[in-house]
């Protein structure tokens, strides 16, 4: 099915930024060593969080996984291909806004329903995929129209639409207030356990990651590599408090260098 | 904030009044300057003949067809060079060598290829529109977000799906500045074209009636020049709501 391998994956890029980011950050027009020998399995239908400190190179590998952009050296297989471009079955959840601002929720929605012949079908799809994520009657809105929350709901919508092999999630409510945010979250393991999709989900909220993943990737400062590789089993919901998951969470903590924050 | 009306129309009257005070102060000959007066029954008296209408037509239907052919080849030129690195490199320096080349420079050029008639002073207007709205599409699309092209990318959107869907829309705002300030060029040359190839227009208007020393017509002339002027941005800024377009200012 959708596994995804990642193999030794390294990528260097040349400092574009006159003033530096932090102070171990790269000079200008110095060559940028990203992400140094990644490696890692995400097995078929799981979801896997990606958790490091921010600028370690959390969104270049995901782009790269999702074939935005090459790899330097290494290899990305998903189910025993090499990806080389981007694919309609593997969708992606941006960032920053991923919605064509110029059209509607609906028109955004039917993005994802292209490939489908009757056009009747499609509306009809689209209108449950709208209600699915709750934005019944703003279907002819447009995205600055939406609140935040919204919008995220739209994107959402727009990918799972698609029914995708894999979701690809670049810290997707990382803009969203706490509450949307919880929401959003629990959402997320609604979508996980209804649909198939291999998700990779990027989030530099540690309680985040332990809520959600099936696997959590801990990755390290820059160049960066895989710090930990950690799966879990445990059923939801579940309560990070105690038992085992309080453990695992003070080690993820201890692991990003965190030590008094406990 | 909104403004009201009549705020606008201040500035005119003041004009207007500093206009008529100075030559009724200091008794300006008409033949070199005529008060507001003598302006407006220069403006009422063409006006009711009919030849205004005719002038103003004459210059319209030039400015029209220059401008529409421009921008009908300008814009999809413009996508593509915007789009396409390879056709940039190639066509871009020679995109630059011609528009800094005044269209007022082409005029021998244009009556020597195209005679005498519409055709050179639609010529002209083609040429001073086309260069500025090959560079505003084109700098449009190369700002267009990365996201939204890799949207399209992650969606299968290629070809002409691609550029309708996404490239034109997302350049769209820049596109549109640049057709309201390339509609103002046009209307600037299409006045200095009329002055020497054709025997109509607002641009002739203004010559012939200063070969005939009718100083109160050429400045009748040219305030129909501006109102005409005022009312082409209005409408091309009607533009700006159309949600295709509007989204850049409502965003966030």
């Amino acid at each position: 099915m959708n596994k995804v391998e990642v193999r030794n994956l390294t990528k260097s890029y040349v400092e574009r930024r006159m003033k530096a980011r932090s102070p171990d950050s790269c000079n200008f027009h110095e060559k940028c060593e990203v992400l140094a020998g990644i490696d890692f399995t995400v097995e078929a239908g799981s979801f896997t969080c990606f958790l490091g400190p921010s600028g370690c190179g959390k969104s270049t590998l995901l782009q790269i996984i999702a074939g935005f952009d090459r790899p330097d050296k290494g290899r990305v297989i998903i189910d025993g291909k090499e990806v080389s471009s981007p694919s309609s079955r593997h969708i992606f959840v941006f960032q920053e806004d991923g919605l064509l601002p110029w059209l509607t929720a609906r028109q955004n929605v039917a993005l994802g329903t292209r490939h489908i012949k009757d056009p009747e079908e499609r509306t009809s799809l689209e209108q449950d995929y709208i209600e699915m994520v709750g934005l019944k009657g703003f279907e002819d809105h447009y995205p600055h129209e939406l609140s935040g929350g919204m919008r995220r709901r739209a994107e959402v919508a727009r990918a799972l639409i698609t029914n995708p092999d894999i979701l690809y999630m670049d810290e997707p409510f990382g803009a969203l207030d706490f509450v949307t945010r919880l929401q959003m979250r629990e959402e997320m393991l609604n979508v996980h356990s209804m649909f198939d999709s291999t998700i990779l989900f990027i989030t530099h909220d540690i309680d985040e990651a332990l809520q959600l993943g099936d696997q959590i990737i801990v990755m390290s400062e820059r160049p960066s590599h895989v710090k930990a590789d950690i799966k879990l089993d445990h059923p939801h919901p579940r309560d990070l408090a105690k038992g085992e998951l309080a453990t695992l969470r003070k080690e993820i903590y201890f692991l990003m260098g965190l030590h008094a924050a406990l | 904030m909104a403004v009201r009306r009549t705020d606008s129309i201040i500035s005119f009257v003041i004009i207007i009044s500093i206009w008529e005070l100075t030559v009724k102060f200091f008794h300006v000959s008409p033949f070199k300057f005529p008060g507001p007066g003598e302006v407006g029954v220069a403006l009422y008296e063409m006006g009711a003949s009919g030849e205004l209408i005719d002038h103003v037509v004459a210059s319209l239907f030039r400015v029209t067809w220059g401008y529409y052919l421009a921008v009908l080849v300008a814009v999809p030129f413009g996508l593509l060079l915007g789009s396409w690195a390879g056709a940039r490199k190639v066509f871009n320096p020679l995109i630059q060598f011609l528009r800094p080349i005044s269209p007022l420079a082409w005029i021998p050029v244009a009556l020597i290829w195209f005679g005498i008639g519409d055709r050179p002073a639609i010529f002209l207007i083609f040429l001073s529109s086309f260069f500025p709205m090959v560079v505003f599409t084109m700098s449009g699309v190369q700002g267009v977000r990365r996201t939204y092209l890799r949207v399209a990318d992650n969606f299968g959107l290629t070809g002409i799906k691609r550029y309708l869907k996404v490239i034109l829309p997302a350049s769209m705002p820049e596109i549109v500045v640049g057709l309201r300030i390339t509609l103002g060029t046009a209307w600037l040359v299409i006045v200095a074209a009329e002055m020497i190839a054709v025997k109509s227009g607002l641009g002739y208007l203004i010559v012939d009636a200063r070969n005939a020393l009718r100083m109160d017509r050429v400045i009748a002339g040219m305030i129909v020049i501006g109102i005409i002027g005022l009312c082409l941005d209005w409408l091309i800024r009607q533009l700006e709501n159309i949600p295709y377009v509007q989204w850049s200012r409502r965003r966030r």
